[in-house]
């Protein structure tokens, strides 16, 4: 099987980012999946393990200082050196705003074709690399590839759930010394205290989101609520991010994160075409919204036309009894 | 200082937007086409640059597109940039990214620049990879999705939002950015800028003036489904007990 090579990203925190064990599962789709990784000298190896984990077969480690100094420059070199080495048939990389970056500069580099934002990858009959694309907020699903070249694909954040059999890697390690030239370069950085407690949103299982309806950042504690009572991230729309209500990563919706849950509760949103290209192919969709006449019902499973202050605390405590009488339940039966 | 912006004519994200399931381009009939949003967001941060030097300030707009372009291109002259550069060419229907950022980066080229500022992903394809192409082609940094940015004579900084955090970076000019609905709320042309669009400087170009042959795209669609639209399921009016039946609704779906 051909080499598919898998650019890891490290995160501003320093370790490996959470795109990786679907970057690498995408490259095992399509051949033998080869880690790649640019990291500061002495500083990659540590991560050699968790990639084995996560179904590397090769890490392919590239040593540079440039590496967390300067924007894309090393992860561009590292994955035009593997692939001098490893001639593969495609490169798998996140799209997020460093990894595509690499994975743009380095299809033009070395005129590849580039596969923008897929939801999955695929091998067609003839052994080419194919990808799948949800487009227009997820209302037409477009297949895709580009053949006689090297295909780049840049794969949608937690679109993809499969994940590659553990392997053990063998490593080859590289020490490059990459022409940054007039590079962006990193002045400071800045990580995000973890919050570890919740689900990030992109892929999570569940998500509840709040709109412009809870009308300030204190209310909005009624959305993290319920999200922690169902175990569930917690999305916004954009008015909540605009009124301040959260950060911007948490904006579901066509400029924002698109997820794909198996339940998604929308809080006191109106449900505008825009935000609903975030979330329509959700399995399950729940609406609060004192409005009857919202747009969100028309793509609702379940509706309540009512008060958001009234009825979610009400659900919380109801989700609480059960989880109480479930506990009884089992504590009986044990 | 030039500042060239990046502009892009994409269907109107308040309708249902169309592809034809015959090439896989999208239906320019099925759909209104309108300036893409975070366009007038980049369009805004050149603009309050030249706010504070009216005189050494050039902004200068470009599209490549069909002859609608220009629509995109006019609005942009109406709020305050000074020209515009339409690539237009029969050859370009439909092309692909790779050969989008190729020409875009031809153009750029020819009308000369000292800073390119785009969107940081359109709205009819989320690909976000046309900025990072462009500064490869041109062989200058990129500062990518900037939240805010800050540009002087001779370098542009900001903060890019990334995994787990964000990150200040700075890049010395020339230089390409692109930049989040975050950067900037973008201003409402004036009366005057209406008037004064139509008699601002609009140029054309064509791939041979750029120069480029007109190669075809590279990638190919293999099939388009259209998914079924979703269809509204229970109602209820919350006469008290809503919360209650919403929970046993989550559990009978084993959602809880
Ligand atoms: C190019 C572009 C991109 C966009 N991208 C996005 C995007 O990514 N994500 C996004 O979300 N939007 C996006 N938008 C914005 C979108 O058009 C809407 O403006 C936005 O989604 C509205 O947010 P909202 O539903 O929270 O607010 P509103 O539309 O103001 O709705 C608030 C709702 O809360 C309800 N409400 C108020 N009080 C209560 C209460 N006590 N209990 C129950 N219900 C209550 C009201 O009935 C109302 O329906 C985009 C727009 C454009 C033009």
């Amino acid at each position: 099987m051909a080499n598919v090579l898998a650019l890891i990203e490290i995160s501003a925190e320093g370790g490996i980012a959470n795109s990786a064990p679907a970057v690498i599962a995408a490259a095992a789709k399509l051949g033998t999946p080869v880690a790649v990784l640019a990291a500061r000298p002495g500083e990659g190896t540590r991560f050699v393990a968790r990639l084995g984990e996560f179904g590397a077969q090769q890490v392919f480690l590239v040593e540079s200082d440039r590496a967390g100094a300067v924007l894309a420059a090393a992860q561009t070199a590292a994955l035009e050196s593997a692939a001098r080495e490893l001639s593969p048939s495609a490169v798998v990389a996140a799209n997020s705003v460093e990894s595509r970056e690499a994975a743009a500069r380095f299809a033009v580099r070395c005129g590849a074709g580039l596969l923008a934002d897929a939801v999955d990858v695929m091998v067609t009959a003839d052994g080419t690399p194919a990808t799948s694309h949800s487009v227009f907020g997820g209302a037409y699903n477009v297949q895709a590839t580009v053949p006689g070249r090297l295909s780049v694909i840049t794969l949608r954040q937690g679109a993809l759930e499969d994940r590659a059999p553990a392997a053990t890697p063998e490593v080859t390690t590289v020490s490059l010394d990459v022409e940054a030239g007039n590079a962006a370069v990193i002045e400071q950085v800045h990580p995000t205290a973890a919050d570890s407690s919740r689900p990030p949103l992109r892929g999570a299982a569940a998500v509840v989101s709040g709109g412009r309806g809870l009308g300030s950042k204190e209310n909005f504690v009624l959305v993290e609520q319920l999200a922690d009572a169902l175990g569930a991230a917690v999305g916004a729309s954009r008015a909540a991010v605009d009124a301040g209500y959260v950060p911007q990563s948490y904006q579901v919706g066509q400029t924002g994160v698109a997820v794909s849950p198996q339940l998604y509760v929308a809080l006191g949103i109106s449900g505008a075409i825009q935000h609903r290209a975030g979330m329509q192919t959700s399995k399950t969709i729940v609406a609060i919204n004192k409005d009857e006449d919202a747009p969100i019902f028309d793509v609702a499973d379940f509706g309540i036309v009512g008060d958001v202050f009234t009825v979610v605390p009400q659900l919380i405590e109801a989700l609480g009894d059960r989880a109480k009488n479930a506990g009884a339940l089992s504590a009986q039966a044990n | 200082m030039k500042i060239l912006v990046m502009v892009k004519q994409v269907p109107d994200t308040e309708e249902e937007r169309r592809l034809d399931l015959a090439t896989g381009c999208l239906d320019r009939d099925g759909s209104e086409r309108v300036a893409d949003e975070i366009n007038e967001r980049a369009l805004e941060v050149a603009l309050r640059y030249k706010d504070g030097d009216k005189k050494g300030t050039e902004v200068v707009a470009l599209a490549m597109g069909p002859a609608d372009a220009a629509q995109a291109l006019r609005k942009a002259l109406s709020m305050g940039a000074d020209s515009a550069v339409h690539v237009l060419d029969d050859a370009l229907e439909g092309v692909d990214i790779v050969r989008t950022a190729e020409v875009l980066a031809a153009a750029a080229k020819r009308t000369g620049f000292d800073l390119v500022v785009a969107g940081n992903e359109s709205t009819d394809g989320r690909g976000g990879v046309v900025p990072a192409m462009v500064a490869e082609h041109l062989g200058l940094p990129l500062l990518p999705s900037l939240n805010s940015v800050e540009i002087d004579e001779a370098s542009v900084a900001g903060e890019a939002g990334v995994e787990n955090g964000s990150l200040t970076v700075r890049a010395s000019l020339p230089a390409v950015v692109s930049v989040t609905e975050r950067a900037a709320e973008a201003r409402f042309p004036s009366f005057k800028g209406i008037m004064t669009a139509k008699r601002k400087p609009l140029t054309s170009l064509s791939l041979s003036d750029l120069g480029l042959d007109a190669a075809a795209s590279a990638s190919v669609v293999l099939s388009i489904s259209e998914r079924p639209a979703r269809t509204a399921g229970r109602k209820i009016h919350d006469d008290g007990n809503a919360g209650n039946e919403l929970a046993e609704f989550l559990a009978a779906g084993r959602l809880i």
